[in-house]
């Protein structure tokens, strides 16, 4: 078990850094750094200065080098201009020469230096982690909404396959997953939170919720969420429950004589969730992609916002961290996932 | 409670059973009557498609959306079931009757704890406690002779091997004592020695509880082995019942005197005593003829009277309950001697054309498969194979799964190559070449035939189109207009209608499609072929056919065949020499006649006391193996076959658990792998013995 | 001329009508749901002439008025298509008006759907969907697209006015601008169409026609797309599978990678400018557009390469048009890869869409990978696999002709499910402006541009939003209907 784990970490570590290499290689191509020193210098500089620029930025080394810098396993660069004062990347802009002594030499994300935001001006640890805690409280509210509802909704349509009641569910589900969150968003706003409509129940936005979260200001957001990950889990609970419900072992539970609650409770409810653990899990890519849609949607400052708004301004440093947490996330989940399905399935645990 | 009953246990009236499916009723089961008396044990027999488990279902008011019992009753100690509410169901299922399947590992619920599934039954049924339900499925684990049984309890169902999952079930089934036990092809997936043990567990404890049974098998020796009374179907019929006795020596119906004649008997041969396979097919549901379902393919069949009306069961005079569905059963002459086929004369057999020696083929496997790393483990699947087959002849090779029969097939395929040792064809050294080095000419000279039928043919290419392949990949031809003719002419070797060739797999029967495998074996010329269980998968009058089809072309082209099977019957009846595989090991090779008589390897004395034969003059000698065939991952050290030698007393000095014997030759062509000495062999005593009529 | 109201004049009997049948309908399914929990299951009995039992009692009333209760409805949105279709423009209003501009597609469905079910016994799977209602109405909603986005990009016949223009009126401009749906397009006699039957956008451009216009890009693009995944997903999944070992380890890595990158984070990292300038996403097209050559070569050659004669004519011919098709796709005009010269150069996709197309691949054949190589995994422990192996067949053989014509079932199913997850990353693209052209009609872009204006003119981002999901929905209702009549076998 022990040595299954490791490998698992090893993988995910290997994983992490080739993902934060392209992500890093991909931001810092030259068209994207010529376009910072445009947007630090002003947008009528010679080609001849942008150069310039990126030199003294140290933007000229090799990306592999950058990389490690980047991380915290290289040195940062420092660079002495002719006038003598000391630039580099662990000192402060405009700092003396003491103070540049004095600048540590390692720098990077490993060290909890994750750079700054030229477009919200601040510390790019200080936005994601206040957007982080945001996108938690949604995300949050989605996982308490969506589980539960899903694994009722398949399970109770898994139960007895072909029935009306499994029909009408799966339709249910079906149309759920058909929707994705730019659609069910757009519907739910136009039902309940415009003025065609009229129903003005809930708000379109939630930027309000940022501050204290409201049933008003919150529901919109976290349904459009969880409904469309909700089909795609109940697809699969019904899938797998449907699938139990047919072996033969439930063949034997009830020809046993046990009753037809006890059997879905006590023998095929364990079984039928194991498949769909795993799918909650690998989710979370896809919830991600939920919450950056739905947050541009109801202007929601989280974590996806941060994105869309770092991306969009060719934002580097801060569209690296963000892209590093989100990679993490992912990867966790997935260990997650592999780590709980051992434990779900005692057919895999004990072997 | 109705425990003064005294009546019938089970009685079964004019019942039919359909299905229904979206075009059409399929009718399964019709006009269906059995009893069964209490401790009385009914076997049902038939070939697959018969209807036999969809009585069982039936009975257990268990046939799932698209069933319906259409007509009759099924009547449990004189209540019905057929109306009863599912609650009043639910109270006899698990208490009163009880059903134990095929499948072992199925059947058991894979999350939940041995012990849990155990103690359910009497919680439910009789509301004791969780203690004393443990209590009680520890009992009963012990009685169904499992080693350790505290631990087994506390146990998750893939831990077992399958022939103690198969206990479990059994025990599961006993867990409130029922009055009704059905089985239904309970050791199918069973090795033949683990089979032997199940069933012997089944009919002391049949004894021992008290309990009735119905026993569904397709293998008349099974039923011979623990029933009482026997009722034949065919076709969703019953054909015939009656006592063991009755019907295995006085059979009234064409149907079942033609499946014993197709069922290899010890007296059977291939080239004096051929078996005598039923002609046609089967017929599909909703194909049955008017008439006797039976009488397309019946030899005393009388046109305007066999196939004027539906025929009912008439009573034999004289016999005890003795039933059958024939018109003309006073007509037959029922001991009339078969008539004489045609004897056939036997290949002459050639010269050498195979010659294994000292072959050894070892594989490393990680010892942790999901979690990988750890230590590399050596799987030993063959030691030390040697053997010669030659031109004309049939070698069987006869073991249990893990005896290393497969990996042989695969190293002499080339799917993969020899650790050591060499392998000769036509003395040319083929074991380290892989397959796609090997010439086309020996490529086409070593082919297979299959041994699951569903399994062999491509189910999304046509038949003709997948012999067709096979020439073109032997270089046979020059275009395809001479392949198809090839492989038109091929179709006829192996009697399948031409038009079969632009038919796809699956409108195909079993038997049917293994007649194809053998064509597309044949297709380049083959001069060896290994057949892996070729008949193993397919109806008992289906297997005569097929194998009498095998011996047929291997005559005519002087092939050698390897012939890989764990049924005893068979192999005596076909094959020429004997060599028996054990964990990897060769234990024992020689003649038929030298393998099938004392001395023999303490193995191969136990394998064919187990092999259950349909005739009730054979005597058997009853010798019951302990416990399971060790894992070839982790096999005994000295002689395999130790941990359950019966012999292994008579050996001095612990020699068994410490060396592996060495080969011994007992007669010229005669040798065993055994430390006993030779009084000892001697000593032996014949297993089978046929009783003088 | 006056505005359209939804339902015109028959809106008056038929809209009540719709209502009470709906609010039953949702009444009873509920309902027949809660009892169906506590109801005992269906007893196996049947009466003596053969017949089943039907289930009586209260549940058994609540399911034959649902059963009628459908038919119902069904009919009263046909009244409405066909009343539509009947009276003269205007008198049904918007509904009758839209129904009436798709008639040509209505036909073309009848067509369909008549002659298959004519013939629905002899065309194998696809015949076979006809006996499942899912399949049916996902099958219809998606041929209704197939049709519509036909229908306008060759013929014209559907839209009712230019879907990228602004009315050159300014006056009428102005008063088009945000128009709510049905509102008259100036005097409505300007020779034109008379009505916005959708509304219009803030740049006073039709809301209908661009929808219309929309399906013709997601309909060129999400099959395609999703056809060049799969042979990707193919051509590596087999070896994956087949091979297993070091090679499987890597590429399975390889697919994870990409999986574990979320995709917006990929789209925004793929498909910006700068990157385009660069020519990333042109390698990447170099790369990933050389698979189907590398899938027919191999699979031909595989099935052939005993008869050489045969063989090497084809492959001529066979590789000598994809090459070049090849080459044509990948060589542009203005990117760094511009080599073909304009003679040989067949085409060139705007490059927008082409860098949509190489993400939309990139993202979804990892996953086909997976799924190809289970299946692979699983397949490759027949015997008939076995015995192509003992006959000495290639590898490439067992895989491309033994192994994949058999996984074709679980395939085909998934390549109905993904273009529907192909038709949502699509509009996911255009949602956050990526790729696209902003005044592309796509669905994505279209949403884009009115969910700004969502809480006073919600129609502008409707539109675009229903006709998105009735597609997806139609695309998984098929995948349904397939795996059910495939199962059935």
């Amino acid at each position: 078990m022990l040595i299954f784990l490791l490998r698992r970490i090893g993988t995910m570590i290997l994983t992490a850094l080739c993902l934060t290499f392209i992500v890093f290689w991909l931001t810092n191509l030259s068209p994207n750094l010529e376009k910072v020193a445009k947007s630090e210098l002003g947008a009528r500089i010679t080609d001849a200065e942008v150069t310039s620029w990126l030199d003294k930025n140290g933007y000229n080394d090799p990306t592999i080098l950058r990389y490690g810098q980047w991380l915290g396993v290289l040195p940062g660069w420092t660079r002495t201009d002719a006038d003598g004062a000391i630039t580099g990347r662990c000192i402060p802009a405009g700092a003396d020469a003491q103070a540049a002594a004095a600048a540590p030499t390692y720098c990077g994300v490993f060290q909890g230096d994750w750079g700054f935001s030229t477009v919200f001006r601040r510390d790019v640890s200080e936005i994601i982690a206040r957007s982080l805690a945001l996108t938690g409280r949604l995300m949050l509210a989605v996982l308490i909404v969506m589980i539960p509802s899903a694994l009722i909704l398949g399970v109770l349509a898994g139960m007895r396959e072909g029935s009306r009641t499994d029909r009408a569910l799966s339709t249910v589900s079906i149309v759920t997953t058909a929707t994705p969150e730019y659609v069910s968003g757009v519907v739910l706003i136009a039902v309940f939170a415009s003025s065609a409509v009229g129903l003005k129940w809930f708000n379109g936005s939630a930027t309000s919720a940022m501050d204290g979260i409201t049933f008003a200001n919150f529901t919109l957001p976290v349904l459009t969420i969880a409904l469309y990950g909700m089909g795609y889990i109940a697809r699969m609970t019904r899938a797998s429950m449907t699938e139990v419900m047919t072996a033969q072992y439930i063949r034997t539970a009830r020809l046993k004589g046990v009753s037809f609650p006890n059997i879905v409770m006590k023998h095929a409810l364990r079984n039928a969730l194991i498949a769909p653990f795993t799918v909650i899990m690998l989710q979370f890519p896809w919830l991600l992609n939920g919450v950056v849609i739905t947050e541009t949607l109801f202007n929601y400052k989280g974590f996806g916002w941060t994105l869309v708004q770092a991306a969009g301004n060719n934002d580097i440093e801060l569209l690296l961290g963000v892209s590093v947490v989100s990679v993490f996330v992912v990867l966790i989940t997935q260990l997650i996932s592999d780590v709980g399905y051992v434990f779900l399935n005692p057919r895999i645990r004990i072997s | 409670m109705t425990e003064t009953y005294d009546g019938p246990l089970l009685e079964i009236d004019r019942l039919s059973i359909s299905f229904f499916t979206r075009l059409r009723e399929i009718p399964a089961v019709m006009d269906f009557s059995a009893k069964i008396m209490p401790g009385e044990a009914l076997g049902l027999v038939g070939e697959s498609g018969c209807g036999k488990s969809t009585v069982a279902l039936g009975v257990m008011q268990d046939l799932g959306v698209n069933g319906r019992i259409v007509g009759g009753s099924i009547k449990f100690k004189g209540r019905d079931l057929c109306t009863m509410t599912p609650e009043e169901l639910r109270k006899v299922r698990g208490k009163e009757i009880a059903m134990i399947y095929q499948e072992p590992m199925a059947s058991l619920n894979p999350a939940m704890k041995i012990g849990r599934q155990l103690a359910e039954v009497p919680m439910i049924h009789e509301g004791i406690s969780e203690a004393e339900a443990m209590q009680r499925a520890l009992e009963v684990v012990t009685d169904v002779k499992l080693p350790d049984p505290a631990r087994i309890l506390g146990s998750y169902p893939h831990q077992l091997s399958g022939g103690q999952q198969q206990r479990i079930v059994i025990a599961m089934a006993l867990m409130s004592k029922p009055s009704l036990l059905i089985l239904d092809e309970p050791t199918t997936a069973l090795d033949v020695t683990v089979e032997a043990a199940v069933v012997e567990l089944v009919k002391d404890l049949g004894k021992k509880y008290g309990t009735s049974m119905l026993f569904i098998s397709h293998n008349l020796g099974l039923i011979l082995d623990t029933c009482d009374r026997i009722c034949v179907m065919y076709s969703g019929e019953a054909v015939e019942r009656g006592s063991i006795e009755d019907v295995f020596d006085k059979m009234r119906h064409p149907y079942t005197q033609a499946l014993f004649r197709s069922i290899p008997l010890p007296g059977a041969n291939k080239n004096d005593r051929p078996l005598i396979s039923i002609p046609g097919n089967f017929p599909l549901p909703h194909e049955r003829p008017k008439g006797c379902n039976f009488g397309p393919r019946c030899d005393y069949f009388e046109a305007g009277r066999c196939d004027a009306q539906d025929i009912p069961m008439s009573l034999i005079d004289g016999d005890d309950r003795h039933q059958t569905r024939c018109l003309r059963q006073d007509e037959i002459d029922w001991k009339a001697p078969i008539a004489k086929a045609i004897t056939k004369t036997k290949g002459e057999i050639g010269p050498v054309v195979l010659k294994i020696d000292n072959l050894k083929k070892y594989y490393e496997v990680a010892a942790n498969a999901l979690f990988g790393g750890g230590d590399k483990k050596v799987v030993k699947a063959n030691e030390t194979l040697s053997f010669e087959a030659r031109e004309s002849e049939t070698l069987a090779i006869v073991g249990e799964s893990g005896c290393g029969k497969s990996t042989f097939a695969k190293v002499l395929m080339g799917l993969e190559t020899a650790t050591s040792g060499t392998i000769l064809v036509d003395n040319r050294e083929i074991q380290s070449t892989a397959i796609q080095d090997r010439t086309t000419k020996d490529v086409a000279d070593i082919q297979m035939v299959f041994q699951n039928p569903f399994d062999t043919l491509n189910p999304s290419m046509t038949v003709g189109r997948q012999i067709m392949r096979a020439l073109e990949i032997f270089k046979y031809g020059k275009n395809d207009a001479e392949r198809r003719d090839k492989m038109l002419r091929l179709l006829d070797v192996v009697k399948l209608p031409r038009a079969f060739a632009d038919r796809m797999p699956r409108q195909l029967s079993g038997g049917q499609k293994q007649r194809v495998g053998i064509a597309r074996a044949f297709a380049g010329g083959a001069r060896i072929v290994v057949a892996d269980e070729p008949v193993s998968a397919l109806d008992v009058s289906v297997q005569a056919a097929v194998t009498d089809l095998l011996m047929e072309i291997q005559r005519e082209q002087k092939t050698t065949l390897l012939f890989i099977s764990h049924d005893l019957s068979i192999v005596r009846y076909l094959s020429d020499r004997v060599m028996v595989m054990y964990l990897g090991h060769v234990v024992e090779l020689g003649s038929t006649d030298q393998v099938f008589q004392p001395p023999y390897h303490p193995y191969t004395e136990a394998l064919l006391s187990a092999v259950p034969i349909a005739d009730t003059s054979v005597q058997k000698k009853h010798i019951v193996l302990e416990g399971d065939i060790p894992s070839a991952m982790n096999p005994p050290s000295g002689c395999p076959f130790q941990t359950r030698c019966r012999w292994k007393s008579k050996v001095p000095n612990n020699l068994c658990e410490t060396t592996v014997p060495e080969q011994v030759t007992l007669a010229p062509g005669h040798q065993i792998k055994c430390h006993l000495s030779d009084a000892d062999l001697d000593s032996m005593e014949p297993v089978i013995t046929i009783a003088a009529e | 001329m006056e505005p359209l109201s939804w339902t015109g004049s028959v809106g008056v009997f038929l809209n009540p009508l719709l209502g009470i049948a709906a609010a039953i309908f949702a009444i009873l399914v509920i309902a027949q749901m809660v009892m169906s929990l506590f109801a005992a299951p269906v007893t196996l009995q049947s009466n003596a002439d053969g017949t089943l039992v039907a289930r009586a009692g209260a549940l058994g009333t609540v399911e034959n008025l649902l059963r009628y209760l459908v038919f119902a409805l069904v009919l009263i949105v046909l009244a409405y298509i066909i009343t539509g279709i009947v009276l003269p423009y205007g008198q049904t209003g918007i509904l009758g008006a839209m129904s009436k501009r798709f008639l040509p597609i209505w036909v073309a469905l009848i067509l369909t759907f008549g002659l298959s079910m004519m013939f629905k016994r002899k065309l194998g799977l696809y015949g076979k969907l006809f006996d499942s209602t899912i399949g049916m109405i996902g099958f219809g909603l998606v041929m209704f697209w197939v049709y519509t986005a036909i229908f306008s990009a060759l013929f014209g016949w559907i839209e009712t006015f230019d879907p990228l223009g602004q009315p050159s009126d300014l006056f009428i401009a102005k008063a088009m601008k945000n128009a709510f749906p049905g509102a008259v397009f100036g005097t409505g006699t300007e020779g034109t169409f008379p009505h916005y039957l959708l509304g219009g956008d803030t740049l006073a451009r039709d809301i209908f026609s661009r929808m219309v216009a929309g399906s013709a890009i997601v309909i060129q693009i999400a099959p395609l797309a999703t056809l060049f995944a799969f042979m990707v997903g193919i051509t590596l999944g087999l070896p994956a599978g087949y091979f297993k070992g070091r090679l499987d380890t890597l590429l399975s890595f390889l697919a994870n990678l990409i999986l574990a990158f979320p995709v917006i984070l990929l789209f925004y990292l793929l498909v910006t400018p700068e990157i385009v300038d660069t020519g990333i996403p042109s390698f990447m097209a170099v790369v990933l557009f050389v698979f189907p050559i590398v899938f027919f070569a191999v699979l031909l050659n595989s099935r052939y390469h005993t008869q050489p004669k045969v063989r090497t004519p084809l492959l001529i011919v066979v590789l000598g048009a994809l090459g070049w098709l090849y080459l044509s796709l990948v060589s542009q005009d203005g990117t760094v890869l511009h080599f073909m010269p304009g003679g040989l150069d067949l085409f060139d996709v705007p490059p927008g869409i082409l860098v949509v197309f190489v993400s939309v691949v990139f993202v979804n054949a990892p996953t086909v990978f997976r799924i190809v190589r289970s299946l692979t995994l699983e397949l490759s422990t027949r015997d008939y696999v076995a015995a192509a192996q003992t006959r000495g067949e290639g590898s490439w053989y067992i895989m491309l002709w033994e192994i994949l014509p058999n996984a074709r079932g679980p395939l085909i199913v998934d390549f109905c499910l993904r273009i529907g997850y192909t038709t949502i990353l699509l509009g996911t693209l255009g949602f956050f402006g990526l790729g696209l052209p902003p005044e592309s009609p796509d669905w994505g872009s279209t949403i884009n541009a009115g969910r700004k204006l969502l809480s006073q003119f919600p129609h502008g981002a409707l539109a675009p939003a229903l006709a998105l999901l009735s597609l997806v929905l139609g695309l998984n209702l098929l995948a349904d209907g397939l795996r059910e009549e495939s199962l059935k076998d």
